[in-house]
């Protein structure tokens, strides 16, 4: 079998502004190195197939499905996870807070994914309207909410943002 | 400034912040020292012999610690627990077959598993799964509802001579006297398949054992905690008070995270007690598809009998109900089907009889609706058809046959699932009618609305339809409420909470009675070290029952609060004001005392604690109904159907909703858009594909569909409420409620939209493929 098995190989990389150094399998997944290795469990895992968005997270600036890569293909990359929105006082990132405002989450598991497949484009929320958030949406599953509610929370964060411009 | 009353009021969520910020523990980010890690081998065959195991390569694998058959559980291999028994109903047949830990000689469906790995990590345990050797001999697989109640067809379990699992015949009213007196007679036959509940989490269980404390701790993605707690120290003989279940954050439940007595459940925490070490087994997604419970497959043949007035003489309905493999919960799915189908409407004469089936493919119990949605889509899809052979409005024809507002509290002579009798407590149906056909804009459509519509070239239609939903069935919950010195107040329940807001609905209800904040209230749910008594969150019963328990313990604790507080400030009870953390004489407010302070004085170092009195600010209490309490509602919805690709777009969604009184409506949108976006799953994209072999043809969300935002449209809510009359708070339960009329509500508005004269849908879930081939088979006379 496989002669990767048991090797490991050193990578680099930043995890919200940290560097972090591991050796890793060539075969450990990124969401498992992330959550296991690196202790970060707010990413989370729907379907390790690339489907749910559970696990997405920003690999340097780019929303990306963490289950669907390995950590070392990660080395030398810049990550963010749901871990690095809030700020350091504990204020919360205004789309999370939009998502509390609006009630939408519900057992929370995959908000974070929702949340970072939003973030980097939150200038881009402004003035759209339902259908092309949903859109925005579509990457992502949720079978809590039906969608409603986190459509009002991009809405809502979508008009400050217009607000503010 | 309190905002109290918080009863009734849109507060946001104590739980939010946790979630939102990555810190809120799920099972699969419980981590514990020297933690080992378990993969099971499963059978790939659907029916089979296992002939040999052979684990030996698979135990020499580097990393790998232990491998487990089910010759190794000694006494704890054995089938069950039986978690629901059969109701008392005369003449009910019943044939216990309950899922195995682990199995020895048979399978039964494709997923059981037959060997538990334990290695130092998931990957390596999933390596060695490819070197462990079983022989199986495959024998004949039966999936087919009908196909399994043949003569010729192969039996699943020794010692029956046939698939019949059960057996139910429930009646009132004489309905052969209904059908000679009737006017029309319409029959149908009607067939609702099923997916899967889909959390976007799957299970999972840790489990670690403390030799020196003889202690057992669990964490465990289960809707019912306690129950678990108190089936697994039997099975492992230990007091149940040194085994602790907890369920942490759950991914969301939909029924599946029942008490189910899962063989991982069973065998995880047992291989921890074996090895001494925590261990950890984390479903995936493809292991869901097949080992994590489902519901589906009903086929009724129905018939009403009606006046030509379109009244309901009597409706009479035979079904087959597809259990799966095992019947570990019963026969809860088939009666509530059974009970469900009565809906709003006065029925003087029923007659339901249902046969449950065995079939080679994975275990069928509660999800999100739980059978209801079965009974609703006949009932419903029978009322369009008598409207349209009777030339009647099919909003009137239900305005008829409803039962009327003096008629509650309403025995149907039925039993229901809880084995109570099937009375509905209160209702007023009408007014919900009313303003759903108004929201939906039905009058306008009818009335010109849809020519205009057609003349326009659209494919456009209107359903519109009614339901009930049995929900806060007893047995009972209880609730512990305490002031502590800091002021801040915990609440511990024995339920397990999947996202239904209950560390907030729960807060709301217990900080009115003790004058704080809801942001002031903990609560802690699904935990047996805090809880010891319940039964779990199921059947739309959370905020019900464990609700109502919440609030006798929170109204013990304001009797407290008071008695205490009129000694401290020493004035009359009656002159002790309490709100905003503080207690004061109402005649003199600078006589004040916070209720840190006062909880502080009820637990004091010296002095005594008056006979008869307790110390603390602090109530235990428990609520138990005799019976469930009736929710009810109206969907409508518009929907237009592209002829060439008979893709369907809804183009509005009406939900008026009657729960009773409501705890915090902007909670309770969410479990409707939520139930509602599941019932649109259920119509229209979800279903899983079974070949004759008893494979799943699409055990991935790459091929079983769940609903996106672009599919799910904004949903319009309205209420009414006729609160329930049995509970003291009022509520109903609404878990539940927004996906079972969904498919009603699609059927009959894309019938509407095709327009296609004759042309009926009879079957869910659709699917654009599904609706071209009936189409097609109408219009050609062929079998589709």
């Amino acid at each position: 079998m496989g002669h990767a098995v048991g090797q490991r190989i050193s990578i680099v990389l930043q995890v919200n502004g940290e560097e972090v150094h591991a050796d890793v399998e060539p075969r450990l997944l990124l969401t498992d190195f992330l959550r296991h290795e690196v202790g970060l469990t707010g990413t989370k895992v729907g379907c390790e197939h690339g489907v749910c968005g559970a696990c997405t997270i920003l690999l340097d600036g780019d929303p990306i499905r963490a289950c669907l890569m390995f950590a070392v293909q990660a080395a030398g990359h810049e990550i963010q996870t749901v871990e690095s929105l809030a700020a350091a006082d504990g204020t919360l990132h205004p789309l999370q807070a939009a998502f509390h405002e609006c009630h939408a989450l519900q057992c929370g598991f995959c908000t974070p994914g929702i949340l970072m497949s939003l973030v980097p484009d939150l200038d881009g929320l402004g003035g759209l309207d339902d259908a092309a958030i949903r859109e925005r949406l579509a990457g992502n599953l949720c079978r809590c909410t039906g969608y409603q509610h986190i459509v009002d929370a991009v809405r809502q964060v979508g008009s400050e943002q217009e607000k503010t411009r | 400034m309190s905002d109290a009353p918080f009863f009734g009021r849109r507060v946001l969520r104590n739980e939010d912040e946790v979630l939102l910020t990555g810190r809120a523990q799920f099972i699969d980010d419980i981590q514990r020292p020297g933690m080992l890690h378990v993969a099971f081998w499963r059978s790939d065959f659907a029916h089979a012999r296992i002939r040999s195991v052979d684990v030996e390569r698979a135990l020499a694998h580097p990393g790998v610690v232990a491998a487990y058959v089910a010759d190794d559980l000694g006494d704890l291999w054995r089938p069950g627990p039986l978690l629901v028994p059969p109701p008392p109903i005369e003449g009910i047949v019943f044939h216990e077959r309950c899922h195995l830990p682990l199995a020895k000689d048979r399978i039964l469906h494709a997923g059981e598993p037959v060997v538990a790995i334990v290695a130092s990590s998931r990957y390596v345990a999933e390596d060695a799964l490819a070197e462990i050797v079983v022989d199986m001999e495959p024998l004949p697989v039966v999936v087919d509802l009908e196909a399994a109640l043949a003569a010729d067809a192969p039996i699943l379990h020794e010692g029956l001579d046939s698939n019949l699992a059960a057996h139910c015949v429930q009646s009132k009213g004489d309905y052969e006297a209904a059908l000679a007196a009737a006017d029309l007679v319409i029959k149908r036959r009607f067939d609702y398949d099923r997916g899967v509940a889909a959390a976007i989490e799957n299970r999972g269980v840790v489990a670690q054992w403390d030799e020196a404390e003889a202690r057992l701790t669990i964490w465990d993605t289960t809707q019912a905690p306690i129950p678990i707690r108190n089936g697994l120290a039997g099975m492992f003989g230990l007091s149940e008070r040194k085994v602790d279940v907890i369920a942490p954050f759950i991914g969301g439940g939909f029924g599946p995270k029942i008490m189910m007595f899962y063989p991982e459940e069973i065998v995880v925490p047992w291989i921890a007690m074996q090895l001494g070490r925590p261990v950890k087994w984390i479903e995936d997604r493809a292991e869901n598809f097949y080992a994590t419970t489902q519901e589906r497959g009903q086929i009724h043949e129905a018939e009403m009998a009606l006046s030509s007035d379109g009244r309901i003489l009597g409706v009479r309905d035979v079904f087959l109900h597809d259990t799966g493999a095992y019947d570990p919960y019963g026969l809860t799915v088939p009666i509530n089907a059974q009970c469900t189908l009565l809906g709003c409407y006065d029925v003087p004469a029923y007659h339901s009889e249902f046969t449950v089936v065995f079939t080679n493919r994975p275990i069928v119990t509660p999800v999100r609706g739980a059978g209801r949605q079965h009974g609703v889509f006949v009932m419903e899809r029978l009322l369009d058809t008598a409207a349209r052979e009777l030339g009647i409005d099919r909003v009137e024809i239900r305005r008829r046959n409803y039962l009327s507002p003096d008629s509650f509290p309403h025995d149907h002579g039925l039993v229901y699932q809880d084995f109570s009798s099937l009375i509905y407590d209160s209702g007023d149906y009408e007014p919900a009618l009313a303003r759903a056909a108004e929201m939906i804009g039905y009058a306008a459509w009818c009335e010109g609305g849809r020519d205009a519509s057609r003349a326009a070239g659209e494919r456009v239609g209107i359903g519109i339809v009614s339901y009930v939903e049995g929900t806060g069935i007893g047995p009972y919950e209880g609730a512990r409420v305490s002031v502590e010195p800091s002021g801040q107040v915990q609440v511990a329940t024995g339920i397990g909470t999947q996202g239904q807001g209950h560390f907030t609905t729960l807060a709301q209800i217990v900080a009115d009675q003790v004058g704080v904040e809801v942001t002031d209230v903990h609560v802690v749910t699904g935990d047996t070290r805090e809880f010891h008594w319940g039964t779990g969150t199921f059947a739309s019963r959370g905020a019900v029952v464990a609700g109502n328990a919440c609030h006798a313990a929170a109204l013990a604790v304001r009797e407290k609060i008071l008695d205490l507080a009129a000694k401290e400030l020493d004035v009359d009870r009656e002159r002790i004001e309490l709100g905003n953390g503080r207690v004061a004489d109402v005649d003199d407010p600078s006589r004040q005392m916070t209720l840190g302070e006062l909880a502080r004085r009820a637990n004091p170092l010296r002095g005594a604690v008056v006979p008869g009195t307790e110390p603390g600010l602090e109530a235990t209490a428990y609520f138990g109904p005799s019976r469930g309490t009736t929710a009810s509602g109206v969907h409508a919805m518009r929907v237009e159907v592209d002829e060439e690709t008979f893709d369907v777009r809804i183009l509005d969604y009406v939900v008026v909703h009657d729960c009773g009184r409501v705890i915090n409506p902007l909670i309770l949108d969410g479990q409707i858009h939520g139930g509602v976006a599941h019932g649109i799953g259920n119509a229209f994209f979800e279903q899983l594909v079974m070949d004759d072999n008893g494979q799943l043809q699409n055990a991935s969300f790459m091929d079983y569909l769940l609903p996106t935002a672009t599919d799910v449209p904004r949903i319009r809510i309205d209420h009414v409420a006729t609160p329930a009359t049995d509970t003291p708070l009022g509520v109903k339960g609404a878990g539940e409620a927004g996906c079972i009329p969904t498919a009603a509500a699609f059927a009959q508005a894309v019938e509407d939209a095709l327009g296609i004269e004759g042309f009926e849908i009879c079957e869910i879930p659709l699917s654009p493929n599904r609706l071209f081939e009936l189409v097609r088979a109408h219009r050609t006379g062929s079998r589709a």
